[in-house]
């Protein structure tokens, strides 16, 4: 029989109620009192990789909610991906608390801004927050971009600005990041691979 | 990995070395288990742990940390000295048989060309002697004084078994049980992989630690068949997707690379990296370079590029040196850096000698950080006792702290170290107000360049013409971003062969770089992921894991970067006539008219077996360096050096040459050489590693994994612990030259005392996980003690291999 998993678990919930263990020769009434609903039946499946290391695991993201309008989707359980053709459903001790990551305490979840000689953060707006950046940056390189050498030479590049790109960010994020420092003519700049 | 992870499967022999895959890639580890219960595969484990990955080998054998191009040199006299080489493959593959200039020589563990004053090399001397035509002379018999061969064979003779022990302090027995079980594999039929990680990466000779293992491999004919290889096992789970699409200081995407200064033209900066065939037949794919480079020009910078403006070439920065991450913060502490962002990355805890971080940082104007997690770097001006002692009101950056999604939270793709791009939904919503990273790079770009546009300023004409055609121009969708890279064609693409013949469309994307054309008709973000996203839709989100050959190539799950291929240089899985090796481990073979097999055969599909062109079609070659004339800057050759930081006073191989003690060509700042222990002070050689339980810095902000592993710790062996009195558990204060950690021993038999050219060595391991933000106990930052220099050719730090002193606390 070809079945894919979420299939199983809806023949799994919906077989309890019919007569077919009872053919098997089970008697049905304790098996109706022994079964719960398995929680994750419930749930809706997104495919993901695991962020930590390069072997690259595919996980299953467990969340509450159908993904509709206005319903909030929270993940409630991660498990590895049994089709995955390198993890094979496992996971290693730390892809097993990957969980613990999305929901950890110390997630950022607003702008902040901590002033020159200041001991504490200051809740601000993202429209402030990027207002912000983007005048220091232009304010910075138009002081500082170099167009020529002093020997004539074109070289259009600004050293007084730096930029450190993620490890774990997608290749998408990456390739946009590229795009705008490059485009700026920042040279100091790196990744993770560096170190 | 030139292979992947399911291919270890296929292996005889797995040598992991410079890395501990069991524990910091567990589920990649599995391929090796699986390659022993199946294949009857032997692991050899070669470190100076006893670590996870040894106790399940076959033989472990001790190294001390630093010495690996020692033992792998040693490798290479017992297989030239036993004569147990692929012959066939060597010759065929191989640079063996190149005749190098008569001017070439090392002597005393220096290259010719050395400048002591600016510590480099000029390599001119280590060219090929070219015939009249510009080939390279080759002699086939091998015999001839200046051929390859016969240079590595005498270069290596130094390195004998007792050197090895001398250097490594690994017993000439082990170390010879180890040469057996390797050299098993120069039989045809029979394969090795190599599994390694920062272990080799992290130190001042790091490039080279990395090609002698390549060497071995070559010598054995193990490069290009299933079960063999060279593979790193990388960190994290996208610094190779971040790296294949050139975010380093002098990269551009698909390992194109940024202009040098004295390139004004672009004729002269295509030139250089257009690489002429250096033999016969040969393809140098690199020659395609022009078709790979003007269509990144054009996926940037769209109509503003054109052929009268040399593909708007001046756009882009030119280079004048390197502007790695150790420049970047030996500026910063000059007070020469005004302002730095950080995307997803803590380089107060991830970069050596914290102290001169932390002071670096300290003279910025403004800090932007931009991360899911509240991070170290984030709160280096925040004052956390001894772990963090500085004085908020003296630091005067802004900071702007910036919230971004994780994983679970965005669609796109990342690129394991098997080079699979794969592709992830999103399943949750974000916390907060969190944005993810295209949305939060958008805005900063489209407001910068809404002020250039108003103001002008500086240079405006790369921001204002920077193509930008997102639906939404505040967030990109990764839809649209992966098919930029991956590319379309912008007038029709015919084939060269027949005119008629209309390849893609205008408008279509592009099936692979082989559509790519260098008059401005395609445009394409990163060469080597061209097909990631093709007419069929998104190649990455492929989901069919069937493996029809039985060999682990399942070609339909995701994407693999180059063109879908899963083995890197596969045409050397077959003999020079087109017949695999080892039919059992086929990838492609000559079927009379064509290559084909279970891999996408890395070679021109009709290139016929007596043109004799080589499998590694990116080198000028045709055939893989054991020998590099060029693109090393610290030698043709590897050679061993010390560590910076040693436990010993000389380098036992060239003991009377004192220039030849550490890597002569990496870059030393002023003020760092000083900072450099010596053994007398800082007795015992050091390391930094990882647990299983942790990853990096960012599973101490996670429940379950603070919980498996809460507190930090320093690991020692039995002889050490009991010679200066600590026992399990006691509180200990490990110093080097720079700063100091106060932390617990945990007394173990897993560090074993070595014996190094007569004298006694005792190692230090030192986890790295801990730091002054998180759910676990606050612990030390483990880079406080590691010294501030980096590999030659790379600029990774060492720190694999330093020294420290260790007392009861």
């Amino acid at each position: 029989m070809d079945m894919n998993r979420r299939q199983f678990f809806k023949v799994c919930s919906a077989g309890i109620g019919g007569s077919s263990i009872a053919a098997l020769g089970f008697s049905v009434k304790p098996a109706l009192a022994e079964a719960r609903n398995f929680k994750l039946a419930r749930t809706t499946e997104t495919r993901n990789t695991c962020p930590y290391c390069s072997v690259g695991c595919g996980i299953i993201m467990y969340s509450l909610g159908d993904k509709s309008k206005n319903v909030k989707a929270e993940i409630i359980h991660i498990e590895g991906d049994p089709d995955h053709p390198v993890n094979r459903g496992t996971l290693c001790p730390k892809g097993a608390g990957l969980m613990g990551f999305i929901h950890s305490e110390n997630r950022l979840k607003h702008p902040e801004y901590r002033a020159p000689g200041s001991k504490e953060w200051k809740r601000i707006s993202w429209d402030e927050a990027f207002g912000k950046i983007a005048k220091l940056m232009k304010d910075d390189r138009d002081k500082n971009f170099v167009a020529k050498t002093d020997d004539g030479l074109t070289v259009n590049r600004w050293l007084t600005t730096g930029f450190l790109a993620a490890s774990a960010s997608s290749n998408e994020s990456g390739y946009i990041t590229h795009k705008v420092v490059r485009s700026m003519g920042m040279l100091v700049f790196d990744n993770q691979a560096r170190v | 990995m030139t292979n992947h992870w399911t291919d270890i499967k296929n292996a005889d022999v797995v040598l992991i070395m410079g890395g501990n895959a069991a524990e910091a890639h567990p589920c990649g580890f599995k391929w090796v288990t699986e390659a022993k219960h199946h294949n009857k595969a032997k692991l050899v484990v070669v470190d100076p742990r006893f670590t996870r990955s040894a106790a399940m080998s076959d033989y472990y054998a001790p190294i001390r940390v630093g010495t690996d191009i020692a033992f792998l040199g040693g490798i290479i006299n017992y297989l030239l000295a036993n004569d147990k080489i692929q012959h066939e493959y060597v010759k065929a593959y191989t640079n063996a048989s190149f005749v190098v200039n008569a001017s070439y020589k090392c002597e005393d563990g220096i290259f010719c060309g050395y400048d002591e004053a600016k510590r480099k090399y000029d390599n001119k001397d280590w060219a090929y002697e070219l015939d009249k035509d510009g080939f390279a002379v080759v002699d086939e018999t091998m015999q001839h004084e200046r051929c390859v061969m016969q240079i590595i064979k005498r270069h290596y003779s130094r390195y004998t078994p007792e050197m090895v022990e001398t250097i490594c302090g690994t017993p000439k027995a082990a170390f010879l049980k180890v040469c057996e079980m390797i050299a098993t594999t120069s039989r045809p039929d029979r394969v090795m992989t190599i599994m390694y990680a920062l272990g080799w990466t992290q130190h001042s000779q790091g490039s080279q630690m990395i090609r002698t293992g390549a060497m071995v491999q070559l010598l054995l004919g193990n490069i290009g068949l299933a079960g063999g290889g060279m593979n790193a096992l990388r960190g994290h789970s996208n610094i190779q997707g971040l790296t294949d699409l050139g975010l380093l200081s002098n990269l551009l995407p698909g390992y194109m690379t940024l202009p040098g200064q004295s390139e004004q033209k672009i004729e002269d900066y295509l030139a250089k990296r257009a690489l002429k065939p250096l033999r016969p037949n040969q393809m140098s794919y690199w020659q395609n370079y022009p078709k790979f480079f003007v269509s990144f020009q054009k996926a940037w910078w769209g109509k503003a590029a054109t052929a009268e403006n040399q593909w708007a070439y001046d756009y882009l920065p030119k280079l004048d040196k390197g502007y790695d991450v150790l420049q970047a913060f030996e500026m910063m502490h000059q007070g020469k850096i005004n302002g730095y962002l950080c995307q997803g990355f803590n380089p107060v805890a991830s970069f050596p000698n914290k102290a001169k971080i932390v002071g670096a940082l300290s003279k910025l104007k403004f800090l932007v950080i931009i991360d899911p997690l509240a991070t170290e770097t984030s709160e280096f001006w925040q004052n956390f006792g001894p772990y963090n002692d500085v004085k908020p009101e003296e630091i005067q950056t802004e900071v702007l702290r910036l919230p971004s999604t994780c994983f679970a939270e965005e669609d796109g793709s990342l690129t394991n170290s098997g080079r699979w791009l794969q592709w992830h939904w999103k399943g949750a919503e974000p916390p907060g107000e969190a944005k993810a990273d295209p949305e939060i790079m958008a805005e900063i770009f489209t407001r910068v360049r809404a002020l250039y546009q108003k103001d002008q300023g500086a240079f405006p004409d790369p921001i204002v013409n920077l193509t930008w055609p997102y639906r939404n121009p505040k967030f990109p969708s990764p839809e649209e971003l992966a098919m930029e890279f991956s590319g379309k064609a912008l007038a029709d693409v015919t084939d060269p062969k027949d005119p008629t013949k209309v390849l893609a469309k205008a408008g279509e994307q592009v099936a692979g770089f082989a559509q790519l054309r260098d008059d401005g008709s395609t445009s394409c973000g990163c060469w080597i992921y061209s097909g990631s996203w093709t007419q069929a839709g998104n190649q990455m989100a492929r989901r069919d894991n069937a493996d029809p050959f039985g060999i682990g190539q399942t070609l339909n799950w995701a994407w693999a970067w180059p063109a879908n291929r899963r083995i890197l240089y596969n045409r050397a899985s077959a003999d020079p006539a087109g017949k695999p090796w080892n039919a059992k481990r086929k990838l492609v073979a000559w079927t009379g008219e064509k290559w084909a097999g279970s891999d996408i055969p890395d070679m021109r599909p009709d290139a016929k077996p007596e043109e004799g062109v080589g499998p590694f079609i990116m080198t000028a070659e045709g055939v893989a360096k054991l020998f590099v004339p060029s693109g090393m800057v610290d030698g043709p050759l590897p050679e061993h050096y010390e560590p910076f930081e040693s436990p010993l006073a000389t380098n036992p191989l060239n003991p009377k040459n004192a220039k030849a003690f550490a890597n002569p060509a990496a870059r030393v700042f002023k003020g760092d050489m000083e900072q450099f222990g010596k053994p007398d002070k800082f007795p015992y050689a050091a390391t930094t590693y990882r647990l299983t339980e942790h990853f990096h810095y960012w599973t101490k902000h996670v429940h379950d994994n603070a919980v498996a592993q809460p507190q930090q710790f320093v690991e020692i062996g039995e002889e050490l612990a009991a010679a200066k009195g600590i026992r399990n558990g006691d509180k200990v204060r490990v110093t080097s030259n720079r700063g100091k950690i106060e932390t617990v021993a945990v007394v173990t038999k897993r560090i074993r005392t070595i014996t190094c050219d007569g004298k006694k060595v005792f190692q230090v391991g030192i986890p790295i996980h801990w730091g002054f933000k998180g759910v676990a106990q606050r612990g030390y930052i483990a880079n406080t003690l590691t010294p501030f220099v980096g590999d030659a050719n790379t600029q990774t730090p060492e720190f694999k291999a330093f020294t420290v002193n260790i007392e009861k606390a």
